[in-house]
C-alpha cells in the first residue's frame, strides 16, 4: 500500500528537489553570470553579485576575436555523426547479443565496458600516429570515427540493457509472419525501443559535444570543434575569467538548448524498464 | 574552330602554370593567447602584403594544452605546426633533442645582434638560436606613489628587502582595503615557484647545489618563507594563496595594492589611463636584494620557434623574420603607440627616444640586464634559469612543490612542514629522475 504524501511531506521534497538541483546547476549558473561582468568584477573577493559591473563587452570580443560559426558546425557534425554512425553499428550488436547470445556475450560486454576504464592519454601517441598516417588528423571524418569507437561501447551498453527489456516472443512471432532479419529490427525491434535509442542518442550527443581531450589533440584548424574554442581563451598570464565563460556559455548553449527541449524523451528513455 | 580550340588549350595551360607560379605556402602557427599575440593577428595584412604567397592557420591554445600537442606532435614527427609559441623554459631543453629548428640563418635584416643579450643567451643552445623572442619581461616592483607619499616614506630605485618590509608596514590600510603588498600565492611553477624562486635566488637559497641534492633543509630557504608568508599574511590581500599574474595585477589596476612585484610587461596596463584611473601615480623600482648580489627579478620570453618536423621551413622562417623584426616593432608602434611595442626583446628599441620616455622602459630594461640565467643564485648551480630550472622535471616538480607552499601561506601548514614536504618531493623525484646516484 503506498503511503499518503502529506502536504508538509510534499513541501519538504520540493524544497530538498530545488535545493539539489540548485547545488547541481549552481556552476552553470555562476558561469553564466559571470560573462556577463567585467574582468574585475569577475575575479573580486568577495564575490560579487549585486553590485558587480555588469557588460555584454565579452560576448562581443569573443565573437570578434573567433570564427565561432565554424566551430559550432564542427562539433555539430562531430557530435551527430559520430553518434549516427555508432547506433548504425550499436544496432545490430545490440540485437544479436539480447536476442541470440551466444557463450561469451556477457564476457564481450564487459571486454567492451573495459576499453573505457583506460585513461584516453595511454594511447595518445598510437591514435595520433594512426591519424597522421591514414590522413584523418585535423579531419572532421576523423574525430566523427574516434568519438564513434570512443562511445560505442556506452551504446552497445545501453542498447543492450533497452533490448532486454523487449520480449523475444514478439520478435519471434515477427519471424513467424514471414519478416526478414532486417524487417525485423527496423520495423518491430526499433520502434519499440525508440525511447531507449532516443535518449541513447541524445546522451551520446551530449558526450560527443563536450569531448576535449581528442577533439582538442586531434585537430588544429580545420576541424576544431568548440571544445578547442573555449581552450584558445585561456591566457598564459592567467585565467581572464569573463572572457572565459563568455566562450564557455556559447559553446554550452546549443547543448542546453537541446537537452531542455528533450529532457521528457531523455529522462523517459533512462528509466525505460526501470520499473517492472 | 581548331584555332579556338588550340587558343583555349593554350590559355588552359597558362592559367595552370601561373596558378603553380603562386601557389601559396600554408603554415600554421600554433600560439598561446596574450594581448600581443592577439594584436599580431590583427596586423597580419601587413604581412600578406609582404608575402602574398604565404597565407598563415592560427592555433591559439591554453598553455598547457599547447605544450601537449606541440610535444606530440615533435615527438612523432607529425609537422601539424609550423611555427610554435614557446617559453624560455622548453628552449635549451627542446633544442637539446633536436627537436627545433637552428634560426641562425635568418636573414640579415632580422640583425640577430640587435636581441638583448640576457634574452638571447636564454635562447641559444651550443651557440645557435633556437627560437625568437616575440616579447621579453623580467619583473620589477610597481608601487603607488601617493600612498607612498602619504605614508612619509621614499621607495629607492634599487630597494633592499628591509626597504619592502618597512614600506609594505607603513602602507597597508586594510580598513581602506589598502594592501601592502601583492604578492603571487597560486600554486604552480609559473605562478608563486616563479617569484619564490627569484626571491629565493636573492636570499642566497638554490635549489640544487652542485650535485642536484635539493636545498629546502637549508636555513636560506627557511629565511626566504618565512619572510614571504609573514609579509602576505600581515599585509597582503586577502586569500592572497589564490592570487596569481591576472588577480594581483586586476587589485593593481583597482589601486588595491600599494606595491606588486609581478612581471615588467604588465607596465603598459598599469600606466594606461583607460584600464587604471591610478595610472599617472604608479612608480616602478628594481626586485630589491638583500645585499647578496643577485635582485629577485626573473627573465623570460615567449618566443617563436620552427619545430623540426615543420615540412614548410622556409615560409615558417619568413614568417618569424616579419613577427619578431624591428620592423614589427615599428608597425606597432605606428599603429597603436609605443607603449604597446612588444617590450623585451630589442637593444634598439630602448635606444629609441620615444620608447625610452616611457615612464617604466628604463625599468624593464634594467631589469632584464641584471637577470642572469646562466648564474642565478649567489652559490654555484648545476642548472641554467632564473626563475625556473631548465630540465624536463622542473614542471611537475615545482607545480607538487608550489601547491605545499600554498598550503603554507594559507595556513594549512606551518613553514617547516612545507619546507621538509618539499625537500622530501624534491628528493624522491630527482632520485627517480637519476639526478642523485
Amino acid at each position: 500500500m503506498a503511503r499518503a504524501v502529506t502536504p508538509r511531506r510534499m513541501i519538504l521534497t520540493t524544497i530538498a528537489a530545488w535545493g539539489v538541483a540548485l547545488v547541481i546547476a549552481f556552476p552553470v549558473i555562476w558561469m553564466i553570470l559571470t560573462s556577463f561582468k567585467t574582468e574585475a568584477s569577475a575575479v573580486a573577493s568577495p564575490p560579487e553579485l549585486i553590485g558587480a559591473s555588469w557588460t555584454v563587452e565579452n560576448y562581443v570580443e569573443v565573437w570578434s576575436r573567433s570564427d565561432y560559426p565554424r566551430f559550432f558546425w564542427n562539433s555539430v557534425v562531430i557530435s551527430v555523426g559520430s553518434t549516427l554512425l555508432g547506433l548504425a553499428i550499436a544496432i545490430p550488436a545490440a540485437w544479436s547479443m539480447a536476442f541470440v547470445p551466444g557463450k561469451k556475450t556477457k564476457d564481450l560486454l564487459m571486454w567492451m565496458l573495459s576499453t573505457k576504464m583506460m585513461p584516453a592519454v595511454g594511447v595518445l601517441i598510437p591514435m595520433y600516429l594512426l591519424f597522421q598516417r591514414l590522413g584523418l588528423f585535423d579531419t572532421k571524418i576523423g574525430l566523427v570515427l574516434a568519438l564513434m569507437l570512443m562511445n560505442l561501447p556506452i551504446i552497445v551498453w545501453m542498447l543492450y540493457t533497452y533490448f532486454k527489456e523487449i520480449p523475444g516472443e514478439i520478435l519471434e512471432a515477427a519471424r513467424m509472419d514471414g519478416a526478414a532479419l532486417w524487417n525485423e529490427i527496423v520495423y518491430v525491434l526499433t520502434p519499440m525501443a525508440l525511447p531507449g535509442i532516443a535518449s541513447t542518442l541524445l546522451l551520446n550527443i551530449i558526450l560527443a559535444w563536450n569531448e576535449a581531450f581528442w577533439t582538442i589533440t586531434l585537430t588544429t584548424t580545420k576541424a576544431a570543434p568548440l571544445s578547442a574554442f573555449i581552450a584558445s581563451f585561456s591566457a598564459p598570464q592567467g585565467l581572464f575569467y569573463a572572457k572565459l565563460s563568455a566562450a564557455s556559455t556559447m559553446a554550452i548553449a546549443p547543448i542546453l538548448i537541446l537537452g531542455w527541449f528533450s529532457q521528457k524523451q531523455l529522462v523517459r528513455g533512462l528509466t525505460f524498464g526501470a520499473v517492472k | 574552330m581548331k584555332m579556338t580550340y588550340r587558343a583555349l588549350l593554350g590559355a588552359s595551360v597558362a592559367a595552370c602554370l601561373s596558378g603553380a607560379a603562386l601557389a601559396e605556402t600554408t603554415i600554421t602557427v600554433a600560439t598561446v593567447n596574450n594581448g600581443d599575440m592577439v594584436r599580431m593577428q590583427g596586423l597580419m595584412d601587413d604581412f600578406y602584403a609582404k608575402h602574398p604567397d604565404i597565407k598563415v592557420e592560427w592555433v591559439t591554445l591554453e598553455e598547457n594544452i599547447l605544450r601537449q600537442n606541440v610535444t606530440t606532435d615533435i615527438a612523432t614527427g607529425g609537422g601539424q605546426y609550423d611555427v610554435i609559441t614557446i617559453g624560455t623554459y622548453e628552449v635549451p631543453i627542446w633544442a637539446k633533442q633536436n627537436w627545433l629548428e637552428s634560426l641562425n640563418d635568418l636573414p640579415a635584416d632580422y640583425d640577430i645582434d640587435d636581441l638583448l643579450p640576457a634574452i638571447r643567451g636564454g635562447l641559444t643552445v651550443d651557440g645557435k638560436l633556437y627560437a625568437s623572442p616575440f616579447y621579453g619581461e623580467s619583473s620589477f616592483l610597481n608601487y603607488r606613489k601617493d600612498l607612498a607619499e602619504k605614508a612619509g616614506i621614499t621607495i629607492p630605485d634599487a630597494p633592499t628587502w628591509d626597504d619592502i618590509k618597512a614600506a609594505a608596514a607603513a602602507m597597508t590600510d586594510k580598513d581602506a582595503g589598502i594592501y601592502g603588498i601583492c604578492l603571487r600565492g597560486k600554486a604552480g611553477w609559473g605562478e608563486n615557484m616563479a617569484f619564490l624562486t627569484t626571491m629565493a635566488n636573492s636570499y642566497g637559497a638554490r635549489w640544487f647545489d652542485e650535485n642536484w641534492q635539493p636545498q629546502f633543509d637549508q636555513p636560506e630557504w627557511k629565511a626566504v618563507m618565512t619572510d614571504y608568508v609573514e609579509l602576505l599574511t600581515k599585509y597582503g590581500p586577502p586569500g592572497a594563496s589564490n592570487n596569481g599574474y591576472n588577480e594581483n595585477l586586476t587589485l593593481s589596476l583597482q589601486g588595491k595594492c600599494a606595491m606588486r612585484m609581478d612581471a615588467t610587461v604588465s607596465a603598459g596596463a598599469l600606466t594606461d589611463p583607460a584600464q587604471s584611473e591610478f595610472a599617472d601615480k604608479v612608480g616602478f623600482a628594481l626586485a630589491p636584494d638583500a645585499g647578496l648580489g643577485k635582485r629577485a627579478n626573473w627573465l623570460w620570453a615567449w618566443s617563436l620557434a620552427v619545430p623540426a618536423s615543420s615540412d614548410a621551413k622556409e615560409a615558417a622562417k619568413t614568417f618569424i623574420n616579419w613577427a619578431t623584426n624591428k620592423d614589427y616593432i615599428a608597425l606597432v608602434a605606428s599603429k597603436e603607440g609605443w607603449r604597446n611595442a612588444p617590450p623585451g626583446t630589442r637593444t634598439s628599441l630602448y635606444a629609441n627616444p620615444e620608447y625610452a620616455a616611457l615612464p617604466f622602459a628604463k625599468m624593464t630594461i634594467d631589469s632584464i640586464n641584471a637577470a642572469d640565467p646562466t648564474n642565478p643564485a649567489t652559490k654555484p648551480v648545476p642548472y641554467v634559469g632564473v626563475q625556473f630550472v631548465a630540465i624536463p622535471e622542473f614542471a611537475g616538480l615545482a607545480t607538487s612543490v608550489g601547491e605545499v607552499f600554498s598550503a603554507a601561506l594559507a595556513g594549512q601548514k606551518t613553514v617547516d612542514e612545507a619546507l621538509a614536504e618539499a625537500q622530501t618531493l624534491a628528493v624522491d623525484e630527482m632520485t627517480a629522475a637519476g639526478y642523485i646516484k
